[in-house]
Protein backbone atom coordinates (compact mmCIF):
# COMPACT_ATOMS: atom_id res chain seq x y z
CA UNK A 1 0.00 0.00 0.00
CA UNK A 2 1.27 3.58 -0.63
CA UNK A 3 1.55 5.87 2.03
CA UNK A 4 -0.83 9.11 1.31
CA UNK A 5 0.55 12.11 2.87
CA UNK A 6 -1.46 15.19 2.38
CA UNK A 7 0.46 18.49 2.83
CA UNK A 8 -1.79 21.25 3.71
CA UNK A 9 -2.25 24.25 6.25
CA UNK A 10 -5.70 26.12 6.16
CA UNK A 11 -4.01 29.96 5.49
CA UNK A 12 -3.09 30.56 1.81
CA UNK A 13 0.38 31.26 1.05
CA UNK A 14 2.81 29.25 3.58
CA UNK A 15 4.11 27.62 1.14
CA UNK A 16 2.12 24.10 0.76
CA UNK A 17 2.65 23.61 -2.94
CA UNK A 18 6.63 24.26 -2.41
CA UNK A 19 6.78 22.02 0.13
CA UNK A 20 4.47 19.16 -2.03
CA UNK A 21 7.51 19.71 -4.80
CA UNK A 22 9.97 19.56 -2.28
CA UNK A 23 9.09 16.51 -0.63
CA UNK A 24 8.17 14.40 -3.43
CA UNK A 25 11.26 15.37 -5.27
CA UNK A 26 13.51 14.36 -1.92
CA UNK A 27 11.13 10.54 -2.09
CA UNK A 28 12.21 10.50 -5.61
CA UNK A 29 15.88 11.04 -5.27
CA UNK A 30 16.41 8.43 -2.31
CA UNK A 31 14.56 6.24 -5.16
CA UNK A 32 11.42 6.19 -3.82
CA UNK A 33 8.57 5.77 -6.27
CA UNK A 34 6.21 8.97 -5.52
CA UNK A 35 3.46 10.40 -7.33
CA UNK A 36 2.31 14.25 -6.30
CA UNK A 37 -1.25 15.46 -6.96
CA UNK A 38 -2.39 19.01 -7.12
CA UNK A 39 -5.72 19.45 -5.10
CA UNK A 40 -5.93 22.64 -5.69
CA UNK A 41 -8.88 22.27 -8.71
CA UNK A 42 -8.96 25.71 -10.86
CA UNK A 43 -6.23 27.25 -10.19
CA UNK A 44 -3.35 24.66 -10.56
CA UNK A 45 0.35 26.11 -9.74
CA UNK A 46 2.10 22.85 -8.67
CA UNK A 47 3.21 22.26 -12.44
CA UNK A 48 4.73 26.02 -12.48
CA UNK A 49 7.20 24.81 -9.55
CA UNK A 50 7.62 21.80 -10.88
CA UNK A 51 8.45 22.97 -14.58
CA UNK A 52 5.82 20.90 -16.34
CA UNK A 53 3.14 23.39 -16.93
CA UNK A 54 4.04 22.49 -20.73
CA UNK A 55 3.76 19.22 -20.65
CA UNK A 56 0.06 19.10 -19.17
CA UNK A 57 -2.71 17.36 -21.31
CA UNK A 58 -4.44 15.70 -18.93
CA UNK A 59 -5.56 16.48 -15.33
CA UNK A 60 -6.82 14.76 -12.07
CA UNK A 61 -10.57 15.39 -13.34
CA UNK A 62 -9.96 13.76 -16.46
CA UNK A 63 -8.98 10.52 -14.85
CA UNK A 64 -12.03 11.18 -12.21
CA UNK A 65 -14.23 11.67 -15.27
CA UNK A 66 -12.57 8.55 -17.16
CA UNK A 67 -12.12 11.28 -19.83
CA UNK A 68 -8.07 9.64 -19.32
CA UNK A 69 -6.34 6.91 -18.29
CA UNK A 70 -4.11 8.01 -15.10
CA UNK A 71 -1.03 6.57 -17.21
CA UNK A 72 -2.13 9.43 -19.86
CA UNK A 73 -2.40 11.88 -17.18
CA UNK A 74 0.41 11.32 -14.93
CA UNK A 75 3.35 13.46 -16.48
CA UNK A 76 7.17 12.29 -15.52
CA UNK A 77 9.25 14.36 -13.77
CA UNK A 78 12.74 15.52 -15.90
CA UNK A 79 14.69 15.36 -12.96
CA UNK A 80 14.12 12.42 -10.80
CA UNK A 81 13.38 8.96 -12.35
CA UNK A 82 10.85 7.87 -9.62
CA UNK A 83 8.69 10.94 -9.81
CA UNK A 84 5.27 11.44 -11.44
CA UNK A 85 2.98 14.74 -11.29
CA UNK A 86 -0.91 14.53 -11.45
CA UNK A 87 -1.66 18.13 -12.12
CA UNK A 88 -5.36 19.40 -10.61
CA UNK A 89 -8.01 20.82 -13.61
CA UNK A 90 -8.70 24.13 -14.64
CA UNK A 91 -12.15 23.75 -14.61
CA UNK A 92 -14.17 25.95 -11.97
CA UNK A 93 -16.22 23.28 -11.26
CA UNK A 94 -14.98 22.92 -7.55
CA UNK A 95 -17.23 19.76 -6.70
CA UNK A 96 -15.49 17.52 -9.95
CA UNK A 97 -13.76 16.03 -7.13
CA UNK A 98 -15.51 12.98 -5.40
CA UNK A 99 -14.58 11.25 -2.82
CA UNK A 100 -15.23 8.30 -4.94
CA UNK A 101 -13.02 9.14 -7.74
CA UNK A 102 -9.98 10.55 -5.80
CA UNK A 103 -10.25 6.96 -4.01
CA UNK A 104 -10.21 5.15 -7.19
CA UNK A 105 -6.96 7.22 -8.50
CA UNK A 106 -5.22 7.03 -4.80
CA UNK A 107 -5.98 2.53 -5.05
CA UNK A 108 -4.61 2.80 -8.83
CA UNK A 109 -1.55 4.40 -7.52
CA UNK A 110 -0.96 2.08 -5.06
CA UNK A 111 -1.55 -0.66 -7.43
CA UNK A 112 0.82 0.66 -9.92
CA UNK A 113 3.68 0.62 -7.27
CA UNK A 114 3.63 3.79 -5.83
CA UNK A 115 5.08 3.90 -2.37
CA UNK A 116 4.01 7.41 -2.00
CA UNK A 117 1.67 9.32 -2.76
CA UNK A 118 1.79 13.63 -2.03
CA UNK A 119 -1.63 15.32 -2.38
CA UNK A 120 -1.02 18.93 -2.47
CA UNK A 121 -3.71 20.47 -0.73
CA UNK A 122 -5.44 23.92 -1.76
CA UNK A 123 -5.82 26.79 0.99
CA UNK A 124 -8.76 26.78 2.99
CA UNK A 125 -11.21 24.17 4.70
CA UNK A 126 -13.46 23.63 1.71
CA UNK A 127 -14.12 20.71 -0.46
CA UNK A 128 -11.00 20.62 -2.39
CA UNK A 129 -9.11 20.70 1.03
CA UNK A 130 -11.47 18.25 2.26
CA UNK A 131 -10.80 15.75 -0.48
CA UNK A 132 -7.17 16.17 0.09
CA UNK A 133 -6.60 15.28 3.50
CA UNK A 134 -9.34 12.47 3.88
CA UNK A 135 -7.74 9.80 2.74
CA UNK A 136 -3.82 10.56 4.41
CA UNK A 137 -2.22 8.66 6.34
CA UNK A 138 0.25 11.18 7.35
CA UNK A 139 -0.08 14.98 7.38
CA UNK A 140 2.14 17.68 6.91
CA UNK A 141 0.92 21.03 7.88
CA UNK A 142 2.78 24.08 6.82
CA UNK A 143 2.97 26.82 9.33
CA UNK A 144 4.46 30.25 9.18
CA UNK A 145 6.13 31.66 12.67
CA UNK A 146 2.87 33.75 12.36
CA UNK A 147 -0.57 34.12 14.36
CA UNK A 148 -3.17 33.76 11.57
CA UNK A 149 -1.44 30.68 10.22
CA UNK A 150 -0.90 29.17 13.38
CA UNK A 151 -4.41 29.36 14.31
CA UNK A 152 -5.37 28.20 10.81
CA UNK A 153 -2.86 24.77 11.22
CA UNK A 154 -4.73 24.30 14.38
CA UNK A 155 -7.98 24.11 12.85
CA UNK A 156 -6.62 21.68 10.05
CA UNK A 157 -5.19 19.56 12.87
CA UNK A 158 -8.88 19.54 14.03
CA UNK A 159 -10.51 18.59 10.76
CA UNK A 160 -8.17 15.89 10.29
CA UNK A 161 -8.79 14.21 14.25
CA UNK A 162 -12.31 14.54 12.87
CA UNK A 163 -13.32 14.00 9.59
CA UNK A 164 -10.30 12.44 7.95
CA UNK A 165 -10.99 8.78 7.09
CA UNK A 166 -8.79 7.66 9.91
CA UNK A 167 -10.34 9.34 11.83
CA UNK A 168 -13.94 8.12 11.01
CA UNK A 169 -12.53 4.11 11.72
CA UNK A 170 -10.92 4.99 14.70
CA UNK A 171 -7.58 5.26 13.67
CA UNK A 172 -5.31 8.50 13.82
CA UNK A 173 -3.19 10.68 10.83
CA UNK A 174 -0.12 11.25 11.81
CA UNK A 175 0.46 14.65 11.94
CA UNK A 176 3.88 16.25 11.53
CA UNK A 177 4.80 20.22 11.78
CA UNK A 178 6.67 22.04 9.21
CA UNK A 179 7.72 26.02 9.49
CA UNK A 180 8.41 27.95 6.68
CA UNK A 181 9.85 31.25 6.32
CA UNK A 182 11.79 30.68 9.36
CA UNK A 183 13.73 34.35 10.15
CA UNK A 184 16.11 33.42 13.66
CA UNK A 185 17.39 37.00 13.80
CA UNK A 186 13.86 38.08 13.93
CA UNK A 187 13.13 35.13 16.52
CA UNK A 188 16.32 36.50 18.46
CA UNK A 189 14.81 39.94 18.90
CA UNK A 190 11.83 38.62 19.68
CA UNK A 191 9.73 39.84 16.41
CA UNK A 192 8.53 36.76 15.32
CA UNK A 193 7.67 33.44 17.13
CA UNK A 194 10.29 30.93 17.79
CA UNK A 195 9.81 27.51 16.48
CA UNK A 196 9.27 26.27 19.93
CA UNK A 197 6.29 28.22 20.57
CA UNK A 198 4.84 27.26 17.34
CA UNK A 199 5.11 23.50 18.32
CA UNK A 200 3.90 23.87 21.99
CA UNK A 201 0.94 26.06 20.78
CA UNK A 202 0.12 23.43 18.00
CA UNK A 203 1.63 19.89 20.33
CA UNK A 204 2.50 18.24 17.23
CA UNK A 205 5.87 16.78 16.41
CA UNK A 206 8.27 18.93 14.48
CA UNK A 207 9.14 17.69 10.77
CA UNK A 208 11.32 20.25 10.05
CA UNK A 209 12.26 24.13 10.27
CA UNK A 210 12.59 25.79 6.63
CA UNK A 211 14.36 29.17 7.02
CA UNK A 212 12.89 32.25 5.31
CA UNK A 213 15.50 32.35 2.09
CA UNK A 214 15.54 34.19 -1.21
CA UNK A 215 16.84 31.04 -2.89
CA UNK A 216 13.17 29.77 -2.82
CA UNK A 217 11.42 32.77 -5.15
CA UNK A 218 14.96 32.23 -7.15
CA UNK A 219 14.16 28.12 -7.31
CA UNK A 220 10.65 29.11 -7.97
CA UNK A 221 11.08 31.68 -10.91
CA UNK A 222 12.87 28.89 -12.28
CA UNK A 223 10.56 25.53 -11.87
CA UNK A 224 13.26 24.33 -9.62
CA UNK A 225 12.00 22.20 -6.41
CA UNK A 226 13.68 24.00 -3.86
CA UNK A 227 15.08 20.52 -2.59
CA UNK A 228 17.39 20.69 -5.75
CA UNK A 229 19.25 23.70 -4.45
CA UNK A 230 21.93 21.76 -2.45
CA UNK A 231 24.02 24.99 -1.90
CA UNK A 232 20.85 26.87 -0.10
CA UNK A 233 19.88 26.20 3.79
CA UNK A 234 15.70 25.53 2.19
CA UNK A 235 17.07 23.31 0.10
CA UNK A 236 19.38 21.43 2.93
CA UNK A 237 16.37 22.04 5.19
CA UNK A 238 14.31 19.91 3.04
CA UNK A 239 16.74 17.36 2.46
CA UNK A 240 16.70 16.98 6.75
CA UNK A 241 12.48 17.12 6.67
CA UNK A 242 12.68 14.62 4.61
CA UNK A 243 15.07 12.12 6.04
CA UNK A 244 12.96 12.83 8.97
CA UNK A 245 10.25 11.52 7.39
CA UNK A 246 11.58 8.60 6.34
CA UNK A 247 12.39 7.61 10.33
CA UNK A 248 16.19 8.91 10.22
CA UNK A 249 17.04 11.17 13.48
CA UNK A 250 18.57 14.32 12.16
CA UNK A 251 19.24 17.46 14.40
CA UNK A 252 17.66 20.83 13.45
CA UNK A 253 19.58 23.21 11.62
CA UNK A 254 19.41 27.04 10.43
CA UNK A 255 17.68 27.82 13.99
CA UNK A 256 19.76 30.23 14.66
CA UNK A 257 21.59 33.64 13.20
CA UNK A 258 24.80 32.80 11.80
CA UNK A 259 27.71 34.08 13.58
CA UNK A 260 28.67 37.08 11.20
CA UNK A 261 29.14 39.86 13.96
CA UNK A 262 31.74 42.68 13.02
CA UNK A 263 33.80 41.31 15.58
CA UNK A 264 33.47 37.86 14.90
CA UNK A 265 34.39 38.99 10.92
CA UNK A 266 37.25 40.70 12.08
CA UNK A 267 38.55 37.45 13.68
CA UNK A 268 37.80 34.89 11.00
CA UNK A 269 39.53 36.73 9.38
CA UNK A 270 42.87 37.54 11.23
CA UNK A 271 42.78 33.71 12.06
CA UNK B 1 23.23 48.27 19.94
CA UNK B 2 22.24 51.90 21.11
CA UNK B 3 21.15 52.99 24.57
CA UNK B 4 17.58 53.38 23.34
CA UNK B 5 17.61 49.83 21.87
CA UNK B 6 18.30 48.92 25.73
CA UNK B 7 15.04 50.30 26.85
CA UNK B 8 12.97 48.93 23.77
CA UNK B 9 14.31 45.64 24.43
CA UNK B 10 13.08 45.54 28.42
CA UNK B 11 10.03 46.17 26.77
CA UNK B 12 7.43 42.99 26.18
CA UNK B 13 8.54 41.68 22.76
CA UNK B 14 5.85 41.30 20.10
CA UNK B 15 6.32 37.86 19.63
CA UNK B 16 5.82 36.53 22.99
CA UNK B 17 2.58 38.62 23.44
CA UNK B 18 1.69 36.76 19.71
CA UNK B 19 1.94 33.50 21.76
CA UNK B 20 -0.05 34.42 24.43
CA UNK B 21 -3.19 35.80 22.05
CA UNK B 22 -2.70 32.26 19.93
CA UNK B 23 -2.96 30.14 23.08
CA UNK B 24 -6.11 31.91 24.57
CA UNK B 25 -7.85 31.19 21.30
CA UNK B 26 -6.36 28.19 20.42
CA UNK B 27 -7.43 27.34 23.58
CA UNK B 28 -11.16 28.62 23.02
CA UNK B 29 -11.49 27.04 19.65
CA UNK B 30 -10.47 23.49 20.75
CA UNK B 31 -13.40 23.64 23.77
CA UNK B 32 -15.69 24.61 20.51
CA UNK B 33 -14.62 21.94 18.31
CA UNK B 34 -15.83 18.43 20.33
CA UNK B 35 -19.13 20.10 20.31
CA UNK B 36 -22.04 18.53 18.25
CA UNK B 37 -22.63 20.23 15.18
CA UNK B 38 -26.48 20.54 16.27
CA UNK B 39 -25.36 23.21 19.46
CA UNK B 40 -25.42 26.33 17.18
CA UNK B 41 -28.78 25.85 15.68
CA UNK B 42 -30.02 24.95 19.30
CA UNK B 43 -28.57 28.01 20.50
CA UNK B 44 -30.52 29.72 18.26
CA UNK B 45 -33.94 28.66 18.90
CA UNK B 46 -33.25 28.71 22.14
CA UNK B 47 -32.74 32.55 21.96
CA UNK B 48 -35.66 32.79 19.76
CA UNK B 49 -37.78 31.54 22.46
CA UNK B 50 -36.37 33.44 24.73
CA UNK B 51 -37.20 36.52 22.71
CA UNK B 52 -40.67 35.95 23.11
CA UNK B 53 -40.44 36.92 26.71
CA UNK B 54 -37.55 39.03 26.87
CA UNK B 55 -35.23 41.18 24.73
CA UNK B 56 -32.41 39.93 24.60
CA UNK B 57 -29.07 39.83 22.15
CA UNK B 58 -27.21 37.02 20.30
CA UNK B 59 -24.38 37.37 23.16
CA UNK B 60 -26.36 37.46 26.11
CA UNK B 61 -26.81 33.79 25.61
CA UNK B 62 -24.41 31.20 26.02
CA UNK B 63 -25.19 26.92 25.55
CA UNK B 64 -22.25 24.81 26.94
CA UNK B 65 -21.88 21.15 26.23
CA UNK B 66 -20.02 19.29 28.98
CA UNK B 67 -18.69 15.84 28.41
CA UNK B 68 -17.82 13.96 31.92
CA UNK B 69 -17.44 10.35 31.76
CA UNK B 70 -20.77 8.87 30.46
CA UNK B 71 -22.59 11.70 31.47
CA UNK B 72 -22.97 14.96 29.69
CA UNK B 73 -24.24 18.05 30.61
CA UNK B 74 -25.95 20.73 28.46
CA UNK B 75 -25.54 24.12 30.03
CA UNK B 76 -27.47 27.11 29.16
CA UNK B 77 -26.56 30.55 30.30
CA UNK B 78 -28.85 33.52 29.72
CA UNK B 79 -28.33 36.78 30.38
CA UNK B 80 -31.19 39.07 31.52
CA UNK B 81 -31.15 42.57 31.00
CA UNK B 82 -31.93 44.90 33.60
Amino acid sequence: MAKIIVVTSGKGGVGKTTTSAAISSGLAMRGHKTAVIDFDIGLRNLDLIMNCERRVVYDFVNVINGEATLKQALIKDKRCEDLYILPASQTRDKDALTKEGVEKVLNQLSDDGFEYIICDSPAGIEHGAFMALYFADTAIVVSNPEVSSVRDSDRILGILQSKSRRAELGQTVEEFLLVTRYNPGRVENGDMLGVDDVQEILATTLLGVIPDSESVLKASNQGLPIIHDKESDAGQAYQDAVARLLGEKVDHRFLSVESKSFFQRLFRRSA
Amino acid sequence: MSIFDYFKSSKKNTASIAKERLQVIVAHERSKRNQPDYLPALQQEILEVIRKYVSIDQDQIDVQLENNGDCSILELNVTLPD
